[in-house]
């Protein structure tokens, strides 16, 4: 048993240690916000925060996790409220078809944390999730909209 | 109501080559009863799932106001569920705040001979092909509503307005809501040719109202096809003939069938095997390990090399398909002052939806049911039927949301497998997931072609003469044969045709457009914007070519050609002008041009580059123009250009599937590379649409196609040096 938080709640999780974090989220501790995108860490659609940092789910295998703590998308949001980030996205009309933007929501709250007001070139190195749909003018947006609420 | 469909299987052809646009499948379908016995009588009420009365197919109401609209399209991030939402409500005059949606299923539509028409979502038709239906339900509806009011109240309709919802009598000033009368609506006969609204009127049509369906893809609530949980559900994964066309010869299940987790080990058609097991990485885990050995067929022997050796024979073949003439371009050449003469060419290229494919099924003798994330619910419906062996009457679809599609999703081979690996466990849903690389190396890739051109001037440097020969794929010979027209694939030709929605945008005194055909063992498919994204590069890059020749200013030379098409000339104007075209560039900035008619819009690009050491461009800025026509939300059309430029330049600069060995090499987003926000340069859309009686233009794919060719002719701006084979990277050239 691999134990550790998501979103606050305490999970013991039997599984092979070797899988990977995305995987134990989605099949055995039934949050599937969080997608599967490619498996190589390269489209950041399995974005979560461990320990507020973002990570790739898809490249962590869940026993390098055992004892700490992590947040998925849905737990973002706090007491009915839309965290800023959300709220942003939801102002700018950021998502097409949506699959990519749970990730991308973590990796920008995550820069937010780290770097309260990013300029675009923060924004840049910090934000390399791909998406298909191509929304990133509106994430920049909503970043900077986000940043200054 | 019950209806016993007919078991013998009729079938029809939907849609016709380029009538059938972007997914012009030779989609099979069960018949379903005939409109007759289908017919739905004005005393009985049809009711949802959840027991409230449908005023009209697309209308249903319920007591607390609510209205949900039925929308028969794929919503896959390009807005059509909002615009056809508005459209409906425009004509219904409800209260836009109380609207909700829904999709009818792909099997009630069959039962109801097909009352929501079309399903299929591609070709950008998804709004331009439905919009009057669409309104007229809302419109037919509102007239119901406003007559059962009037009934109520023993006055004539001509006395009650509707408006927000709420319905009243104009003289009395009594009112009621739609929620009230919608039972009684309901119960009267659906009156035919209700008059529409002049767009002029709109006030939640063309308005750039927010998305439907924003909130659940901010917080992981939406339920992707991929995220589906049923009682008792397994996962699969599976693997398919590396090579396309290819099969499968055996497989040794007895070295994973003990692994964890591990139910099923099956073989899936002539060419997959799955391994079906309690979580997809469980299956997955195992799939990776089960030996397999594959007869990879001939495609094996084929090669990029090989196939662009085949493509360039083409080039100058004497026998090819005529797309477009006039004159005579060959004796015009031949008498030409002087002629420019060109080759480009274009890969294959993925899809790469950010969700890959996948579908889910539950098969027992007496029902199938499949739940997919599909451009064309009946299509889907069809593959279902197909590979269950199952009646019409037995089978069930449901469309769930799609992480993306750009034309991948209109393709229902995940669906086929689903139902053939389900049908091995009857009773059990599985849940079949392609892994990114399967995603990658099983595609209904970007048609391969390449393209010859040839221009001759006069002695006064006029362009007289115009032969340009396409060499390459065609999608329709490999996806609906019969829609061939004596052999030739119109759709080839998208931006090159005849007029009509993908009509040439230039008049050139003597010209022949024709095609080469030149088919491949790897799979071509629509892919977003589709032929019109090669044919775009091919001319706009070499009218830049031919303005160069002439010593004529590429906007000029192009506005000469343009004469006879103002509305290609209306938004090239657009570009111009916004981007200051009249005016020099900053220093070290260079701007590059494009136009095209695709899907029915008219679009133009201007773009400002800077290049550093030759090889790295800095993309300052783009303006693009669209004119569809109409505008139905014009917010959402800024994203969607926005966005066809991601796609367009992630196309320019990396995309490309090479092939070894038959096999196609990019196996993910490592090789397969797309763009990041590092890369994205302002996009500044111009939406005009300048109305008129011509059809409506699409919005989500034509503006793709611009892209790549404005950027190119301000990269020869810059440097001097003409790249005429996409993507960018293998000339070593990248983003700044």
């Amino acid at each position: 048993m691999i134990a550790f938080s998501v979103n606050g709640k305490a999970q013991s999780i039997d599984a092979d240690p070797t899988t990977p974090l995305l995987w134990i989220l989605r099949e055995q501790v039934g949050l599937t916000g969080t997608k599967y995108g490619c498996g190589i860490a390269q489209c950041g659609a399995c974005t979560v925060h461990l320990e507020g940092a973002p990570v790739r789910s898809c490249s962590i295998p869940v026993a390098a996790v055992a004892g700490r703590s992590i947040t998925t998308i849905e737990g973002l949001a706090k007491d009915n409220k839309l965290h800023k980030v959300q709220q942003a996205w939801l102002d700018h009309q950021v998502p097409q078809c949506g699959y990519c933007q749970s990730g991308m929501i973590m990796a920008a709250a995550a820069l937010l944390n780290q770097i309260p007001k990013p300029t675009d070139a923060q924004i840049d190195d910090n934000i390399t999730n791909i998406c298909r749909c191509g929304t990133f003018q509106q994430v920049r947006q909503a970043i900077h909209a986000a940043a200054a609420a | 109501m019950t209806t016993v469909l007919n078991p013998t299987r009729r079938s029809f052809v939907l849609g016709g080559a380029l009538g059938g646009g972007g997914l012009a499948l030779g989609l099979q379908l069960p018949f379903g009863p005939t409109a007759a016995d289908a017919a739905e009588g004005p005393a009985q009420v049809i009711r949802d799932a959840n027991g409230f009365p449908e005023v009209t197919a697309w209308v249903v109401i319920r007591p607390d106001d609510t209205v949900v609209i039925r929308i028969a399209r794929s919503e896959m991030g390009q807005g059509t569920l909002t615009g056809l939402a508005q459209l409906v409500a425009e004509e219904l005059e409800c209260d836009w705040g109380k609207v909700t949606t829904e999709y009818p299923t792909p099997g009630q539509n069959v039962k109801r001979a097909r009352i929501w028409r079309d399903f299929a979502t591609g070709g950008s038709r998804g709004i331009r092909a439905s919009h009057e239906y669409v309104r007229e339900g809302g419109a037919a509806a509102r007239t119901m509503l406003v007559q059962a009011a009037a009934n109520r109240w023993n006055v004539a309709a001509s006395e009650c307005v509707a408006a927000a919802s709420v319905i009243t009598h104009t003289p009395s000033g009594r009112s009621v809501t739609y929620g009230q009368v919608a039972e009684d609506a309901a119960r009267l006969e659906i009156p035919k040719g209700v008059k529409l609204k002049d767009p002029k009127d709109w006030k939640i049509a063309g308005k750039p109202l927010a998305r439907l369906d924003t909130l659940g893809k901010l917080t992981g609530a939406q339920v992707y096809g991929t995220d589906l949980k049923l009682p008792g559900m397994l996962n699969a994964a599976i693997r398919d003939c590396p090579v396309q066309r290819g099969s499968l010869r055996s497989f040794d299940a007895t070295k994973v069938s003990r692994m964890k987790g591990v139910r099923h080990v099956l073989q899936v058609g002539t060419s997959a095997v799955a391994v079906v097991a309690d979580t997809w990485w469980q299956a997955k885990t195992a799939l990776d390990a089960l030996p397999i050995e594959w007869d990879e067929g001939a495609g094996a022997k084929a090669s990029s090399a090989s196939i662009a050796f085949r493509l360039k024979e083409g080039l100058t073949a004497s026998q090819a398909f005529t797309g477009n003439s006039n004159g005579d371009a060959r004796g015009a050449l031949a008498t030409a002052t002087k002629t420019v003469e060109a080759v480009y060419d274009y890969p294959f290229q993925n899809h790469a939806p950010m969700e890959p494919m996948n579908a889910t099924a539950r098969y027992t003798p007496e029902r199938l049911e499949v739940w997919v994330p599909t451009q064309n619910g009946e299509a889907s419906f069809a593959a279902a039927t197909e590979a269950a062996g199952l009646p019409a009457d037995k089978v069930e679809v449901y469309k769930i949301n799609l992480g993306g599609g750009f034309g991948r999703r209109g393709f229902q081979d995940f669906v086929t497998q689903a139902v053939l690996i389900a049908k091995q466990i009857p009773g059990t849903p599985v849940k079949l997931l392609w892994s990114r690389e399967e995603d990658m190396t099983h595609g209904r890739y970007h048609p391969i072609m390449q393209s010859r051109l040839v221009g001759g001037f006069d002695a006064q440097n006029r362009l007289v003469a115009l032969h340009m020969r396409l060499s390459g794929q065609s999608i329709i010979a490999d996806v609906a044969p019969a829609n061939l027209v004596n052999g030739m694939d119109p759709l080839t030709f998208q931006g090159l045709y005849q007029p009509g929605e993908h009509g040439f945008g230039y008049t050139v005194p003597n010209l022949l457009i024709d095609h080469a055909m030149r088919n491949t063992h790897l799979k071509p498919g629509f892919w977003r914007g589709v032929n019109a994204n090669q044919n775009a590069i091919f001319l706009e890059c070499f009218v830049d070519e031919l303005a160069d020749a002439a010593g004529a200013d590429p906007l000029e030379f192009r506005r000469q050609l343009t004469v006879n098409h103002p509305r290609n000339r209306g938004v090239l104007d657009a570009v111009a002008e916004r981007i200051g075209w009249s005016k020099p560039a900053a220093p070290g900035v260079y701007r590059g041009l494009a136009q095209m008619k695709a899907f029915g819009s008219f679009v133009a690009a201007a773009a400002e580059i800077s290049v550093t050491g030759g090889n790295r461009i800095k993309i300052h800025r783009i303006v693009a123009a669209t004119d569809p026509g109409y505008a139905v939300n014009p917010a959402q059309i800024e994203r969607q250009v926005a966005g066809s430029f991601v796609y367009g330049l992630s196309a320019l600069f990396f995309g490309e599937c090479t092939v070894k060995d038959g096999r196609v090499e990019q196996q993910n987003f490592d090789t397969y590379e797309s763009m990041r926000i590092r890369h994205m340069p302002k996009v500044e859309a111009i939406v005009m649409p300048t109305g008129g009686s011509e059809p409506w233009g699409g919005i989500g794919e034509p503006t793709i196609c611009v892209a790549a060719p404005a950027v190119l002719n301000a990269f020869y701006r810059a440097t001097g040096k003409r790249i005429r084979s996409i993507p960018l990277k293998k000339h070593g050239i990248t983003f700044a």
